[in-house]
């Protein structure tokens, strides 16, 4: 692959040519938060925070593919205050208790709540209701905690037959993740644990396993969110 | 059961088992069911290979797709401005005492389901609902009784519909109450063309000369969002690929919009005509039309149309006689969302997902229906097709202005005399608009529909109808100094919020803070801050939604208060709103759980009665 260069907010940087930018960035110890996108998989494009602006026109990081010459913006006060916008949207639009989440400490959305400073959002909670799921029988869908980025529906399916176990019901704020009951409980311990590691939330928690990591020892505990890319250097 | 199976089974089959069919297998069950059975998904889940999860999240995204048990006679009424502005809430009195049930609803007897639904393409003909999905215009509370009555005493509802609007129901193929009223005629409309005159026009030149005589012409989308349309047929032409679609987007759902309910009754031969123009230039032998369900009872209509012109040799095998272009169309129906409009989302829906904007790019001119590259144009862009093809590029450039050549067809109505249909060439000032309508006490006029601009008439009688000035999509709803106008933009907020896919986290999340500091304002509760936030707000939505349903979705609020700006202060202020209490109110902040308390009781009587 043909090697190209590229500017963050100045900064000289190296990748290859098409690679995706929050991976480019990666690379080059700029860390572009997100909570949909993983490493070398498809593009979601569904939590919209990873925003950076390029040309002058805001753009989600994670659909974009990197060419020679392209400038970058994203570390500014506006597009910082517009992640911290759509983190706060996250928070009242369903009832995220940390404290009492198996997640805490180990939660993406949290994370980067403390990361963006966030104490009390700027908008109203909703506190809609919702019923944790819990039919299957290794797993519980916690419908509060979900924000609906679409890892367990892209990145999980039936190993034997390829179809989705987990998908999207209804749509609006009416949205909700649904699991297809039987091939849930086809699922291999392994494979449960994938899905509970991918959710960057609470919202997929394997039964009969909680709390297992000590205050302190977490993982966000040990380093804030984003450190393994930029050492700390940056902390929005 | 196993007599469902089989039935199930045959429907797959009869789509060979795809799933991308998707959308046409859930229509043909629900028009042997009346609903889409659970047992259903489970016969589906082995033909097609897919997850029952995976059937539902297409099966709950369209709002005309039943998972429980509905009415034998599903009513779905109105609920857009346009139907406010002219009585939508007697009609809805009157269906719940008729039918004995509340929206949202099957009767207990299973006889009739009552629904609401956004903009139904009927706006010039309003109050409106859809039975069935056949349309019944004009309604009254009497029409109401009368319809409701007949149909609980037997009657079939193809018999209720007497009077004839399209035609006088001299077609077979289509007897139905929904008039035209096309009020105006322009130079592209009103001239007489023989069917077929722009195609075979279009096969005397190569492909790149039809093209170029579209990019001439300067016609753009007329959709809304107006690309040039020779622009886009030359990417698509130019993308890779040896099979291409040329996609019509039939889907008009911008409230307000029915321009191209009569450019397909009136002009069908010209639409299609225009898809195998379309077809010829960028190479594709398929072509789709995407028509929104509410429009579903054109369907035997235009199929008859589309049989006529393969008799005619304007569709199928070595077209008019050119030896080795091969054009066909099929119709496909969507299922009632208004996203779908946006083209990669109504991609998605074509092949049988959720009608949810795709991530891009790549765009649908590279990467489109089933991963080719695929056009996608406004029904109303293809219609002109043959005329431009006919006349020459150079022709049609001299209409309108420089920078937005050509006709549009406007979609009015609301507050006017002459409701309906107007061909008018770019340029029109609101002045020769509202003079043109008889729109004589005109307070404000919604702009290309919610997403457009809420300007003030009177100040805005000199600004222009076209892209460089005031961008005409179609829909243009008049509002009279009566009206309440921050409730028509309280409605617009909720079509959004109803509308938004979910998909990204601001259009799903951020119009619903928008409308509750409107709610607030509205209510004499909210502060300067509050008014602040909204557009504070509203800019992140619009910068990071992933489409133009989030990118417009603030524009209600944004363009209301631009040119009302004392409609909005003067709810901040308590010398000129006498409700106006900053303070906490209980009795607002219970209101739900009352009214919920109250219904209870309510069905507590109904039961013990």
């Amino acid at each position: 692959m043909p090697k190209i260069t590229f500017k963050i907010d100045g900064k000289q940087c190296t990748a290859e040519d098409g690679q995706n930018l929050v991976e480019a960035a990666a690379d080059n110890h700029v860390y572009i938060p997100t909570l949909c996108h993983m490493k070398g998989e498809k593009c979601l494009g569904t939590c919209r925070v990873c925003m950076v602006k390029v040309n002058g026109k805001d753009m989600a990081g994670c659909t974009l593919s990197v060419s020679e010459g392209m400038e970058v913006t994203f570390d500014t006060p506006e597009l910082n205050d517009k992640r911290k916008a759509l983190i706060e949207m996250l928070f009242v639009e369903r009832n995220h208790f940390c404290p009492s989440c198996e997640k805490s400490g180990r939660c993406d959305l949290q994370a980067l709540a403390y990361r963006f400073k966030m104490h009390i959002p700027r908008f109203r909670y909703r506190y809609p209701f919702f019923e944790v799921y819990s039919k299957v029988d290794k797993l519980m869908l916690e419908h509060n905690r979900c924000i609906l980025c679409q890892r367990c529906v892209e990145f999980i399916r039936d190993p034997d037959t390829n179809r989705k176990i987990f998908s999207m019901r209804n749509r609006t704020n009416k949205s909700m993740i649904q699991v297809d009951y039987r091939l849930a409980n086809k699922m291999s311990e392994e494979q449960i644990d994938k899905a509970v590691a991918i959710c960057p939330v609470g919202a997929i928690i394997k039964k009969g396993q909680g709390f297992d990591e000590a205050y302190g020892q977490r993982k966000y505990d040990q380093h804030p969110i984003g450190y393994e890319v930029d050492g700390g250097t940056n902390s929005k | 059961m196993v007599r469902m199976k089989n039935q199930i089974q045959s429907i797959a089959e009869k789509y060979s088992n795809d799933r991308t069919r998707l959308m046409d297998i859930f229509w043909d069950i629900q028009d042997l069911h009346g609903y889409i059975p659970h047992k259903a998904l489970r016969v589906l889940e082995e033909s097609l290979d897919i997850s029952t999860a995976d059937l539902r999240e297409t099966l709950s995204f369209y709002h005309f797709f039943h998972e429980s048990p509905s009415g034998k006679f599903n009513i779905y009424l109105n609920k857009d401005v346009a139907s406010q502005l002219k009585g939508h809430e007697a009609i809805y009195a009157a269906f719940e005492t008729e039918c004995n049930c509340k929206f949202g609803s099957v009767c207990m007897d299973g006889t009739f389901g009552l629904f609401e639904t956004p903009c139904i393409g009927l706006s010039d003909q309003e109050p409106a609902a859809l039975i069935n999905l056949v349309p019944f215009t004009n309604l009254t509370p009497q029409k109401v009784k009368d319809i409701v009555a007949a149909l609980r005493a037997g009657k079939e509802l193809a018999a209720l519909v007497e009077q004839y609007g399209y035609g006088d129901g001299a077609n077979q193929q289509i007897k139905t109450m929904v008039c035209s009223n096309i009020r105006q005629l322009g130079p592209v409309f009103g001239e007489k063309i023989s069917t077929g005159e722009g195609l075979a026009q279009s096969l005397k030149s190569t492909p790149e000369q039809v093209i170029e005589e579209v990019k001439t012409a300067g016609l753009r989308g007329r959709g809304g969002a107006g690309f040039g349309t020779g622009m886009k047929w030359s990417f698509c032409r130019a993308a890779k690929g040896s099979t291409k679609y040329v996609v019509c987007n039939a889907d008009e759902g911008e409230p307000g919009t029915f321009k191209d309910r009569i450019v397909m009754t009136e002009y069908p031969e010209q639409l299609f005509e225009g898809m195998a123009i379309a077809g010829y230039a960028i190479g594709a032998q398929q072509g789709i039309l995407y028509l929104r369900a509410e429009y579903k009872y054109m369907q035997d209509y235009l199929e008859g149309k589309l049989k006529d012109l393969r008799a005619k040799n304007i569709l199928g095998q070595n077209v008019l006689g050119k030896s080795g272009f091969n054009f066909d169309i099929r119709i496909q129906f969507g299922a009632g969302a208004y996203v779908c409009g946006e083209e990669s989302a109504l991609i998605e829906s074509m092949e049988g997902k959720r009608g949810t904007p795709r991530v891009k790019p790549p765009f649908p001119v590279e990467v489109g229906y089933l991963g080719c590259p695929t056009v996608i144009n406004n029904v109303e862009t293809l219609a002109a097709l043959p005329y431009i093809l006919k006349n020459g590029g150079s022709w049609y450039k001299g209409f309108g202005t420089e920078k937005t050549p050509g006709t549009k067809l406007l979609s009015v109505s609301g507050d006017c005399e002459k409701p309906g249909v107007y061909e008018i060439e770019f340029g029109m000032t609101v002045r020769e608009f509202l003079a043109m309508v008889g729109a004589k006490d005109a307070y404000a006029v919604q702009v290309s529909g919610p997403s457009g601009e809420c300007i003030n008439a009177q100040q805005s009688l000199d600004r222009k109808l076209c892209h460089e000035d005031l961008s005409a999509g179609g829909s243009m709803i008049i509002f009279n100094k009566d009206r309440d106008l921050l409730k028509y933009m309280r409605y617009f907020m909720t079509f959004f919020v109803e509308e938004s896919c979910g998909i990204c986290v601001p259009c799903r999340a951020g119009n619903i803070v928008m409308r509750n500091n409107l709610d607030k304002i509205r209510a004499g509760h909210a502060n300067q801050e509050d008014l602040d936030n909204i557009f504070a707000w509203g800019q992140i939505v619009a910068d990071t939604s992933r489409c133009g349903l989030g990118a417009t979705s603030r524009n209600p609020i944004v363009s209301s208060f631009k040119n009302f700006p004392d409609l909005y202060k003067k709810l901040l202020d308590e010398k000129t709103n006498p409700l106006y209490d900053a303070s906490f109110n209980l009795e607002a902040s219970v209101e739900d759980f009352d009214r919920a308390l109250k219904e209870q009781n309510q069905i507590g009587r109904n039961v013990h009665a």
